[in-house]
């Protein structure tokens, strides 16, 4: 244990309580996780009674050696892609507290939930409006967008 | 005032026989007596501004926040952001405080992101603050003795460490100074200098969190603004926030309110609108707009640069046959298509008013950007000037004059380049001016001051030989004092319409 550096000393912490008591329709894929501390794949259900019951989604989490005093970058990845206004057809999600509102006190469950509850508050599957445009010229990173968080309520 | 008006219009008659045809001794001769620029001098005395350093800034700043807090008697670091979020303004500060009821209060400090000092602490607070044992940090998941834990008055206590490391991330990654706020999720409590001034030990992040911290004063502060000079250091402290020539000590002049260069007698607003124009793209496309046609078909662009008026689409899709003048189908043009006015529908009619218009409104954006680039050129140009003007002020010690009686020389660069500048935004004013008997009388003047500095110009370029030398000398001193005077006149003819609403605009 002394041998690791604070951010991975935090993200061991984080993924024992994840394995250990994971919230409802999360769930960590710890294989990945064992290849490489700094990446993880987390598989979402979508809740039921939702637009998404029955989809099943997969984030991927990068951490970088500032963890947890810088973001996370977190994209969907793989076949489905949540069709949803804050997330573009390339996995991008527009989301606040992963870049201006981020905190160290957040955690890899908090963001979960975060996009669980987005998910499940969704009234119609679309994608945002600028979604050609903004899947044609982004940066692959997300962090390196100047998200403009339009609107809350979604 | 009437007295004043007479002498613009003495002025205005004067230059005009100048200008056709004398050259220059005669004016000489008239303005000799006239006293140079006092109006403009006693104009810019009355403004005291003033040129701090860094420590100066540093030094304000600490005035500020004890003059306010001989009145709040705060916690001086609680002061500083409570300032900070009144941008700098005391008075403003001073109103709100002072506004009303308790809930006013609550709300004074909410909306600063500050804890009310005359709360007091909730007992959760109380409860984590004087705890004993120890305490989980939720950044690092250490569980940790209560002297390793800190926090703000808000009650989110993390590790020291981590503290050092969240300020250490805002100051250096995110470049926050005065706005960051507690590392809790939500909490948008701020942390005070002093606080982060402890927290952070090193050396660098603390000289950039001082630097930004700075930064931030001199930028919000209405009342201060930093030389756009690059690489200096100064800021410039007016009294009141104003369009206004203040002088650098790094030697820069520049406009206190907007930043640019000094630019009188255009308002910043116009300059502004004009530097946009000058660096977007719209010129472009107004060229495209006055000089091409699109096809009526595919609606491809097309510039005609010769050949018949018979047009064949070169689009392969297309290949549209139709009349570039009309812009009809080419058909019914047959064999007499000179006349294609017969065809003349009401939309291509219109189509080509309005792209008359455009041309003739490209040629008028023309006419004035060639002109005042052209000064700044010249103004480029000017700069070298100085060396070698230099050079001459040697050349005549050399013939023997002594070094007070060369001096003249370089007063008349100065001159030339203050003319060439006041000209150069003359143009920008021109070009959002409405014609009215106040603007030709302007343009009058303009082109007067234009003349005429051009004339120094020219004689600053001339060899200057012993035969010649005391020619020049009364030629160039002539030349320059009237120049100077014709700028005044000018300034002051503009400042006067602007007082008396003389000004219409275009826009």
């Amino acid at each position: 244990m002394s041998s690791m550096s604070p951010s991975e000393r935090r993200l061991q912490k984080e993924l024992m309580s994840l394995i250990k008591e994971p919230p409802q329709g999360v769930t960590v894929d710890t294989e990945s996780v064992h290849q490489n501390l700094s990446e993880w794949k987390i598989n979402i259900k979508g809740s039921e009674g939702t637009l998404y019951e029955g989809e099943d989604f997969q984030l991927l989490f990068k951490f970088n050696n500032k963890y947890p005093f810088e973001s996370p970058e977190v994209t969907f990845i793989g076949t489905n892609i949540p069709v949803h206004p804050h997330v573009y057809s390339n996995g991008h999600i527009c989301l606040s507290i992963l870049t201006e509102d981020w905190s160290p006190a957040l955690s890899v469950q908090a963001v979960c939930l975060s996009i669980a509850s987005m998910l499940s508050s969704c009234r119609e599957k679309k994608r945002p409006p600028d979604n050609t445009l903004y899947v044609k010229t982004c940066n692959k990173n997300p962090k390196k967008t100047k998200w403009w968080y339009h609107d809350d309520s979604v | 005032m009437d007295s004043d008006n007479d002498n613009d219009f003495m002025d205005n008659v004067d230059s005009g026989n100048v200008s056709s045809g004398d050259d220059g001794d005669d004016d000489f001769a008239m303005e000799v007596d006239m006293p140079s620029t006092t109006e403009r001098t006693q104009e810019t005395d009355d403004y005291q501004y003033k040129v701090l350093t860094t420590d100066e800034i540093v030094q304000h700043q600490r005035e500020i926040i004890d003059e306010v807090n001989r009145v709040l008697k705060l916690y001086t670091p609680k002061t500083r952001i409570l300032l900070n979020h009144f941008k700098w303004d005391k008075e403003k500060l001073l109103e709100k405080y002072f506004d009303g009821s308790d809930d006013n209060t609550e709300e004074f400090f909410k909306s600063a992101h500050v804890i009310n000092p005359f709360n007091k602490p909730t007992e959760a607070v109380q409860l984590k603050t004087t705890r004993s044992q120890c305490e989980e940090c939720e950044i690092c998941f250490s569980v940790l003795p209560p002297d390793a834990m800190t926090g703000l008055e808000c009650g989110h206590r993390f590790c020291l460490n981590c503290w050092r490391e969240y300020l250490t991330t805002k100051i250096v990654t995110e470049c926050l100074g005065q706005t960051i706020s507690c590392a809790a999720h939500g909490c948008d409590i701020l942390v005070d200098d002093v606080t982060v001034t402890k927290l952070v030990q090193d050396l660098r992040v603390k000289v950039k969190y001082q630097q930004l911290i700075t930064n931030s004063f001199v930028e919000c502060n209405q009342l201060l603004r930093w030389c756009p000079s690059v690489d200096c250091t100064y800021a410039v402290k007016v009294p009141y926030a104003e369009s206004r020539r203040v002088h650098c000590k790094c030697g820069h002049v520049f406009c206190f309110a907007c930043g640019e260069n000094w630019h009188d007698p255009v308002q910043c607003r116009w300059l502004k609108k004009w530097i946009k124009k000058c660096d977007d793209d719209s010129e472009t496309s107004n060229w495209i707009a006055a000089n091409t046609k699109e096809c009526p078909r595919c609606s491809v662009t097309i510039e005609k640069d010769g050949g018949c008026n018979h047009m064949v689409c070169k689009n392969q899709n297309c290949k549209h046959d139709f009349c570039w003048v009309c812009l009809g189908s080419w058909e019914p043009h047959g064999s007499s298509w000179y006349n294609c006015n017969r065809y003349d529908e009401d939309e291509a009619k219109a189509a080509r008013d309005a792209q008359e218009k455009l041309r003739s409104s490209l040629a008028r954006y023309l006419h004035y950007y060639n002109r005042y680039m052209n000064h700044m050129q010249s103004m480029k140009f000017e700069n070298k000037l100085y060396a070698s003007v230099k050079q001459k002020m040697e050349e005549m010690q050399q013939h023997n004059m002594s070094w007070i009686e060369v001096q003249f020389l370089k007063k008349a660069v100065d001159i030339l380049c203050q003319c060439r500048q006041t000209l150069m935004y003359t143009y920008v004013f021109a070009y959002y001016l409405k014609k009215n008997n106040q603007s030709m009388i302007f343009e009058d003047n303009q082109k007067d001051l234009e003349s005429a500095t051009e004339k120094l110009s020219e004689y600053l370029e001339r060899d200057i030989t012993s035969e010649n030398l005391a020619d020049i000398k009364q030629k160039v001193q002539d030349k320059y004092r009237y120049c100077e005077k014709r700028c005044t006149v000018l300034l002051n003819h503009v400042h006067e319409g602007y007082e008396k609403d003389w000004w219409d605009y275009t826009e």
